[in-house]
């Protein structure tokens, strides 16, 4: 338990982390969802998972360093957090160890059903991991039954609740849709053509989604009352950049119709943090159980040992892993002697 | 069953599974950073071959070391909370900069080292899969940083408000001289496991006289770091004993079943006990051993079971601080007698290899080798966990306290079950793809897309 100016700093950083995860895992996860219907035979398929094949693991670490950093700095907020949802943690865990492995393993053997096998457990590891992260960012935002010691009493099941619902179909939408514009812009001929026309398609699932979501947080939750920090037009403009997107795909600007996928995913997760801070798990049962960054917070010196340490190697991450987008920044090509995986 | 027992199970179950493939990530990497700047330098074309090969087998074994851990950062939150509350000051930090420090690296550059052939400059090529070797090496060293806090905890207070344990000096917990007997055992068993694993995969192509340039290298290097490896294991492990006996004396205790207070001790080959496991009916004994491996030297005393059951009832209250010690006996002597047999099997191929080896009958067995290391680290692992016993953290928190106070033991068993058919069916998959590139040999492993027959299918589909 710590007051003062480090939690803020460490609240921001974690909400850094978590932008950074759904911002490059956001359109890796729509790239593997859309894998089985988009790639209409195995080269293709090989192309779409070439996309995304060098990034996709380091997109990932994302998500572990962002939980580790958690139970570092906030212990008590991991702790409640992955025990409150246990069996959604499960299906998340799940979700990203059978489509972890079905990138590595999939090219590896060239028997037809091998293949289809792993790109199914691709997409719908995608899927789980996504919708799941929605349903659970939904139920943050709502508030959980935890009691004055911190503990979820929910049931095992508490979360699956409509708003939740909502919120994972939004974040599938919207991860499918930020997808088929990443592929638009990493690929070439046809299937490039088709990841277009899906992303029309896709447009209409996601701009209806969000504004489901947008109308459903006014109902369901405390927040609009109850604000942190007033994020000003934020959720407007998150609203608004995902609805001009179709402007930029009808037009054939690919690199600003996935700016404003990416745009949407950013100014909702800002506009969410600002409007949960300081809190970060809502109590339904009770205002003062809920944790803060404040009561969840670990001790001054442990956030000043994980401060000097993440100034020094946050930016040396950020160079390599910048690096490495820079260096597999072509297109790839339906060729089967240009692909890897 | 109570969700303790089924947390333990789940915990025991997915670490063990985990580190099943972390040792041979840690030996292998290196090995093929080493065969990459071998060709790197003299543009050999067998070196290429070699560092393909091994490559592709290291690239299956790290996909499934990634992703069982991913359940490890989970678990600790869903299933231990109120542990994860009471240490999270000071073990959230060493797992938080390993994935600072070591996956970010891992995963981006064997991202690099994968598609980046021929794309990017050979020497930084090469520089990508020594920074992969690099990134496991250093996430080994911060896991058992957070491990040893729990074997021996320094470096914090336990605040009297919150009755959690808070972080005073993280440079104690960097320097805890635990961790550091851990890393070096760690890191010679990854060498190990990596060189058997060489050995046996490398016999199978001699028996069959192909490949002959690859594997003979190989066999050479590999028969040399395993030779180096096991002795040090031998090393680290007798160091890691004192310091076990000076840190936690009932595990050292336990390791022997060593129920009486006596010295000199006498350190037991094998033990027949009664059923009860508290008395025993025959052993077979040499005289002052275990004096030895507790203080390096024939004569001292070493401290009883019984004794220190007392010892710790007067200091931690009433209960029962006693491991189960079938368990730790018997693992004990299993991962020794393992790694007596790779010194002695190292050894003996160094000689062998000093003539040509090709027609000698006892290569086809050769690959069962591979199974040492592998059962020396399980047994390894469960020594040092389940000889922490009844402790989650030594002397501060039991493996009851720690656990998530509100899961049903429905949901415990439902994920339980979950990771035991989902691990289940990734092991046949990695075994079936190991062995089948394993059997290929170089050619399969030029190019990701060039077909190798299945491994198993002699009559079927294709």
């Amino acid at each position: 338990m710590t007051n003062g100016f480090l939690p803020v700093v460490w609240f921001f950083l974690i909400a850094a982390l978590w932008i950074g995860f759904f911002f490059l895992e956001g359109f890796d996860f729509g790239v593997g969802m859309l894998l089985p219907f988009l790639g209409q035979n195995d080269d293709e398929r090989r192309a779409m998972i070439n996309t995304i094949g060098p990034v996709w693991d380091g997109n990932e670490v994302w998500l572990i360093t962002v939980i580790t950093a958690m139970f570092a700095v906030f212990p008590n907020w991991y702790a409640t957090m992955f025990s409150s949802f246990y069996l959604a943690m499960l299906l998340i865990v799940v979700g990203l160890i059978i489509r972890g492995v079905s990138f590595e393993y999939r090219s590896k053997d060239s028997r037809p059903g091998w293949r289809h096998r792993f790109d199914w457990m691709i997409a719908t590891g995608s899927f789980l991991a996504s919708f799941l992260f929605g349903i659970l960012f939904s139920n943050l935002v709502e508030g959980v039954p935890i009691d004055q010691n911190m503990n979820y009493i929910g049931g095992p099941l508490g979360w699956l609740n409509p708003y939740g619902l909502i919120g994972g179909l939004t974040i599938v939408s919207v991860f499918l849709l930020h997808g088929a514009n990443f592929l638009t812009l990493k690929l070439e001929g046809d299937l490039r053509e088709r990841a277009r026309a899906a992303a029309r398609y896709l447009y209409i699932f996601a701009a209806i989604m969000v504004l489901v979501l947008a109308i459903s947080t006014y109902f369901y939750t405390d927040i609009t009352t109850k604000i942190g920090v007033d994020p000003g037009p934020l959720p407007v403009a998150s609203v608004v950049v995902l609805l001009v997107t179709i402007y930029f795909i009808n037009r054939k600007m690919e690199g600003w119709a996935f700016t404003m996928t990416g745009l949407n995913i950013i100014l909702t997760q800002v506009a969410f943090f600002l409007l949960m801070f300081p809190r970060v798990m809502i109590s339904s049962l009770n205002p003062s159980w809920s944790l803060t960054i404040y009561n969840a917070s670990a001790t001054s010196y442990s956030l000043a040992v994980m401060s000097i340490v993440s100034l020094i190697f946050i930016p040396i991450v950020m160079a390599y892993e910048g690096w490495s987008y820079y260096v597999f920044r072509k297109r790839v090509k339906v060729d089967k002697s240009h692909l890897l995986y | 069953m109570n969700i303790v027992v089924l947390s333990r199970l789940q915990f025991g179950l997915t670490s063990i599974y985990h580190f099943l493939f972390i040792p041979l990530t840690l030996g292998l990497s290196p090995l093929v950073a080493y065969m990459q700047t071998r060709y790197y330098q003299t543009k050999d074309e067998t070196y290429h071959r070699m560092t393909k090969f091994w490559g592709k087998l290291l690239l299956i074994n790290i996909a499934i070391g990634v992703v069982t851990g991913i359940v490890q950062e989970f678990q600790f939150g869903m299933n231990w909370s109120t542990y994860s509350r009471f240490v999270g000051d000071i073990f959230g930090a060493p797992l938080a900069l390993e994935s600072l420090m070591a996956f970010f690296l891992e995963s981006t550059f064997i991202g690099v080292w994968i598609f980046g052939e021929g794309k990017i400059p050979d020497r930084i090529h090469l520089a990508a899969i020594w920074l992969v070797a690099i990134g496991a090496t250093l996430s080994a060293l911060w896991i058992l940083f957070a491990n040893a806090w729990m074997q021996h905890p320094v470096g914090y207070i336990i605040n009297p408000v919150t009755g959690r344990a808070e972080l005073t000096d993280f440079l104690a917990v960097i320097g805890n001289p635990k961790g550091w007997l851990f890393f070096w055992h760690t890191i010679t068993a990854g060498f190990a496991t990596a060189s058997f694993f060489m050995i046996g995969i490398s016999a199978y192509h001699l028996a069959r006289q192909q490949f002959i340039e690859e594997f003979r290298r190989s066999l050479r290097m590999a028969v040399l770091v395993g030779l180096i490896a096991s002795s040090m294991l031998f090393f680290s492990g007798h160091a890691q004993g004192q310091y076990v006996y000076e840190t936690q004396p009932m595990k050292f205790a336990a390791i022997e079943a060593h129920w009486e207070t006596s010295k000199p001790a006498s350190f037991s080959i094998l033990t027949i006990g009664d059923l009860s496991g508290k008395r025993e009916v025959w052993s077979l004994r040499v005289p002052y051993l275990l004096s030895f491996l507790a203080c390096n030297n024939f004569t001292c005393e070493v401290r009883g079971v019984n004794d220190l059951q007392t010892e710790y009832q007067a200091k931690y209250g009433p209960g029962d601080y006693i491991p189960l010690m079938v368990v730790t006996y018997w693992s004990f002597r299993i991962m020794m007698t393992m790694g007596l047999l790779m010194i002695f099997s190292s050894l003996f191929l160094l000689f062998a290899l000093r003539r040509l080896i090709e027609n000698a009958k006892w290569l086809r067995w050769m690959p069962w080798s591979i199974a040492m290391p592998y059962i020396a680290n399980i047994c390894g692992w469960v020594l040092a966990e389940m000889g922490r016993q009844p402790w989650i953290v030594q002397g501060l928190l039991t493996v009851e306290d720690g656990v998530t106070p509100n899961l049903t033991p429905e949901q415990v068993l439902l994920s339980l079950i979950v990771y035991a058919l989902l691990y289940g069916a990734l092991a046949v998959t990695m075994l079936y793809l190991t062995r089948k590139f394993a059997i290929a040999g170089p050619d399969s492993a030029m190019h990701e897309s060039v077909d190798v027959a299945p491994a198993f299918s002699f009559s079927q589909e294709e």
